[in-house]
């Protein structure tokens, strides 16, 4: 824990005070098209000859397949096609995974031998159309055997359990215990040990739009072409190419437009193969889009579901000194992504707190339930939720305030490098406390909830500091071992900008489609920026995984750092050319001209220039009015990688720099909770955000909202719910809860912009945190309002029937 | 399986299809008419993705036969803009960012066009509380009922203006 430079930290920019694009809330340019419901979803795909698969789902949570029999499905009305899994084994390989051991727990498109969760795909049937597909699915016949079931992870931990994966001989997937800094120390002169046992049950991103892909094989050249609303696919194109057992250079995965995702459709390999399966099958396009019980049951992405044991070492006077941590994670089934969530734990597991030594044990069990994959936050959400507890209850043992406890702790010097190693690049933790303070009224409402006391009422304010980190290292995916099987440190992100003979500006994106976010107008704004232009006169095209320059996609709020990065590495290469080519016509010294609103003039003498555009139809058209060695066209790309990572050290007491762009934000929600009912009811919602400088504040406040629609979900809403038979029962929106405009309060947004000393403009990723922060502030509100009844509620979502168990349970106890 | 004749006027145009009794209007628009701007999000009646206007009243076309809609009028996002002009809620929604992913866009737009039709001047908790039929995952709504507000302004002056200049 200290601010000094360990190496490997770009050089620290200037940034440019006079921005024009940046910094505005422009409409978005992805926009028109959608209001006009034009938007061009892969269920809105149709190509000649297309036909439609649908999968029949296990409605065991663990069983052996003992035999299916598809011989009426196939002579029904219609079919084309149906490959149970056992079939499928043999046309693909298993699907890619990042997990500790694929090959002992190995994850294939559909179940062979044995189902592991309700909802698994055992066979699929592709027919004429999705209605014939469906009623195949009603035909075709299979016989399974129950085996025991699993839905407690620390019961699936214990010696002599049912096994979900023979191969792996335990459904520990991942076991290790981290220490980082002085723990023992920490704790043998800490005053007071705060202690908690906390649970956070399983929700997820549910997008509107399932995910679904169009593929289309050709059987003349071995070809394969994929639309799908996942994404992500470039630089992992192979894994999915090995999959489908065809050279990476045959496989096309184009990107389309995703109607929602938070995190769910990253990577999301299963529906492109299915698709890509049939399609080779049947000789024709198939299209496949999961309904919405496949994507609820069967989507691969469920979020984190964890039970924590947390100590925090404390000093009487509020000084945090250490945490240890000791977390059971519910990966489900299988295990894609590895523990990297973990890793997104890691990367701010102190917070904003000068907290410096940190012990953290995870073990990653392995039950009978959808597996996890993505959702906002990638578990760095629940690592701000249990941490704000701790801080909650150690203020209230101590007898501290809440503002006091944090504003005691916040680390205020930066860079500063965390315990794990990861660094935290810039911030003013004061000033978004002041911020929010002020925004949320908070001493009003401290009267009020005092007022509300006497009158028997319920009210609390829950107040909450953490963190929001932006732009990962693909390193937080393998530090877990000693001895990584890919130890992978490439994750750049690339633009190609051509400015056409007009002058007119096309940006293409690789591996970076939309889903929800605004790729386009964060593009759009900053090549506008660049080159003084109108950033709705810019063309934004996506290219193809085939075509694609290297590329991660979106993920852990890097889009538009890493774009940022892109566009600037691509536009300085152009304005090089164009300089040049300027000075050419021009009869000047390069070194004489300037840039100036839109194009090269000769310093001091603003009649003689050349805009963008008249360069732009030279370079195109006239070769021979340059040089010999300039060629024609003016276009050009960056691959950008990521600007800040360091290595982890072999004993991993030092994970590295992976998560270097940190932003902050305080969640201010004010709630009154019918202590009859147990119905929580916001009064008031407050939320300052620092994600360093500003590109489209409109377009980040957004997010702010939404995400914390999403944390609202989380907190008193949303679960997948499953029961003891690992049925799952929250298989429907009418089960599975999402907040309406009804929940959801007005908020109150503020911007504090602490500029990154790092990135372009001092940018940083924002497009998760809302999500980040309101489960943990909502909790905190909860306890605050409750807390005169003795009751502090230690597990999410708190439902009705939650509270009413804690209200009762905290009443018999002082009886 | 049998079919049936439906005769809808679909934006302002009759169609006639032939269609089993068990397709659903949804998908008798997006896939017979080629009006994809209708989307598909619960098929089961809860999230209001696929909300169009049958007779001027919202409903959900994925628990919605086909053969119901049989001499409906039925209006759908396509039917809003006027050519390159966009409806006032269509220009609000882009203006306030009433929209990110846009998937649940076109449903919440027609339920806001019946909204704004049964009372021109909602308050936003009025319009709160007529959204909450449709579920939107990306935006939080706040920003949605900015939209509908202000929409609902622009064309209560709008009405206003082309009564006056009747007058």
């Amino acid at each position: 824990m200290t601010t000094t430079d360990r190496g490997g930290a770009p050089p620290v920019r200037t940034h440019k005070t006079d921005r024009t694009w940046v910094g505005k809330s422009i409409r978005r340019v992805e926009d028109p098209k959608f209001l006009r419901g034009r938007g061009g979803y892969v269920g809105d795909m149709t190509l000649p000859g297309m036909v439609h698969a649908a999968v029949l789902r296990s409605p065991h949570a663990h069983a052996r397949i003992t035999r299916i029999d598809t011989t009426a499905a196939l002579a029904a009305p219609g079919v084309h096609a149906v490959i149970t899994g056992a079939q499928a084994a043999e046309l693909c390989d298993p699907l890619p995974d990042f997990g500790p051991a694929p090959a002992q727990h190995t994850w294939r498109c559909l179940a062979v031998n044995k189902v592991r969760y309700v909802g698994e795909g055992v066979a699929v049937a592709v027919a004429d159309s999705r209605y014939l597909a469906e009623d195949a699915l009603a035909l075709i016949d299979v016989d399974y055997e129950p085996l025991p079931v699993l839905v407690d992870p620390e019961q699936a931990l214990r010696e002599g359990a049912p096994l979900v994966h023979e191969d792996l001989g335990s459904n520990c997937a991942y076991e290790r215990t981290f220490q980082f800094g002085d723990v023992d120390r920490d704790f043998a002169e800490a005053d007071v040990i705060v202690t908690d046992h906390l649970r956070w049950h399983r929700s997820g991103g549910q997008p509107l739009e399932t995910v679904g892909a169009v593929a289309d094989f050709d059987l003349a050249t071995g070809s394969l072409t994929v639309h799908t609303n996942s994404l992500s696919f470039t630089s992992y194109l192979f894994m999915v190419a090995g999959t489908m057992k065809i050279p990476n250079n045959k496989l096309d995965i184009r990107p389309m437009p995703a109607g929602g995702s938070f995190g769910s459709k990253l990577f999301a390999t299963k529906p492109a193969v299915l698709a890509g399966m049939c399609s080779r099958a049947v000789g024709r396009p198939v299209q496949y889009l999961e309904d919405r019980v496949d994507n609820i049951s069967n989507c691969d992405h469920h979020g984190s579901d964890r039970v924590y044991d947390v100590q925090l070492a404390v000093m009487r006077d509020g000084t945090l000194r250490g945490i240890k941590i000791d977390t059971v994670d519910d990966y489900g089934a299988y295990i894609q992504f590895g523990v990297g969530h973990h890793g997104n734990a890691l990367a701010q597991v102190v917070g904003p707190y000068r907290i410096s030594s940190v012990e953290y044990r995870v073990r990653a069990a392995l039950t009978n339930k959808n597996q996890q994959g993505a959702y906002r936050g990638f578990g760095s959400e629940v690592n701000n939720w249990m941490l704000e507890q701790m801080v909650d209850k150690a203020a209230r043992e101590l007898g501290l305030d809440p503002v006091e406890i944090r504003r005691r702790n916040f680390i205020r010097e930066f860079p500063h490098f965390i315990p794990t190693g990861n660094v935290y690049d810039s911030g003013d933790y004061d000033a978004v406390l002041d911020k929010a303070l002020e925004l949320s009224e908070y001493e009003h409402w401290r009267a009020e909830q005092a007022k509300a006391r006497e009158e028997g009422r319920y009210i609390g304010i829950g107040l909450i500091t953490a963190q929001e980190r932006s732009v990962f290292s693909a390193t937080e995916f393998w530090f877990w071992f000693d001895e990584p099987g890919a130890p992978v440190t490439s994750m750049p992100e690339s633009v190609t900008l051509k400015v056409d003979a007009t002058g007119g500006i096309t940006a293409t994106l690789y591996s970076c489609a939309f889903w929800g976010n605004s790729p386009e107008t964060m593009v759009a704004q900053l090549v506008a920026e660049e080159f003084d232009c109108d950033p709705h006169d810019v063309s934004i095209v996506y290219q193809g995984s085939k075509n694609g320059l290297p590329a991660t996609g979106p993920g852990g709020s890097r889009t538009t750092v890493m774009l940022a990065g892109a566009v600037e590495g691509a536009t300085a290469k152009i304005k090089a050319k164009a300089l040049r080519a300027a000075a050419h016509l021009m009869e000047a010294n390069p070194d004489d001209l300037e840039w100036v609103a839109g194009g090269y003039q000769v310093k001091g003498v603003p009649e003689q220039r050349k805009t963008l555009a008249e360069i732009a139809i030279m370079l195109h058209l006239f070769k021979h009015s340059f040089p010999e060695d300039m060629e024609s066209g003016l276009e050009d790309s960056k691959v950008f990688d990521h600007p800040y990572t360091t290595m982890p050290s072999a004993d991993r007491k030092d994970l590295g720099v992976f998560y270097p762009f940190m932003g902050h934000a305080c969640h201010v929600p004010v709630v009154e909770v019918d202590v009859e009912t147990g119905s929580v009811r916001f009064l008031a919602y407050a939320a300052v955000h620092d994600c360093g400088t500003l590109v489209n504040p409109r377009s980040l406040a957004g997010h702010i909202v939404g995400g914390t629609a999403q944390g609202i979900g989380t907190a008193l809403y949303e679960e997948f719910v499953y029961d003891d038979d690992g049925q799952l029962l929250a298989s429907s929106y009418l089960d599975y809860l999402m907040p309406t405009a009804m929940e959801v309060p007005e908020l109150r947004i503020g911007h504090h912009e602490t500029p990154s000393p790092y990135t372009l403009h001092g940018i940083k990723g924002g497009g998760e945190g809302g999500r980040m922060m309101a489960p943990a502030a909502i909790n905190v509100a909860v306890n605050d309002a409750l807390a005169p009844l003795g009751v502090r509620v230690t597990e999410l979502p708190m439902t009705p029937e939650r509270l009413r168990a804690a209200i009762r349970a905290a009443k018999a106890a002082r009886a | 399986m049998d079919r049936h004749e439906v005769t809808m006027i679909v934006n302002g145009r009759p169609s006639t299809v032939l269609v089993e009794a068990r397709k659903l209007l949804v998908d008798v628009l997006r896939e017979d008419l080629g009006l994809t701007g209708t989307h598909v999000g619960c098929e089961h009646g809860v999230c209001g993705t696929c909300t169009v206007l049958l007779d001027g009243r919202s409903i959900r076309s994925c628990t919605t036969f086909a053969v119901q809609a049989d001499g409906a009028q039925i209006r759908t996002v396509e039917g809003l803009a006027d050519g390159a002009q966009l409806h006032p809620l269509q220009d609000e929604f882009w203006d306030k960012q009433g929209l990110q992913c846009g998937y649940c866009t076109p449903g919440m737009l027609m339920r806001a066009c019946e909204i704004i039709d049964q009372n021109p001047d909602p308050t936003p908790a009025q319009v709160r509380e007529g959204i909450a039929s449709n579920l939107c995952r990306c935006t939080g709504y706040q920003f949605i009922t900015e939209a509908v507000c202000a929409a609902a302004a622009r064309m209560r002056a709008d009405s206003e203006s082309s009564t006056g200049a009747q007058a």
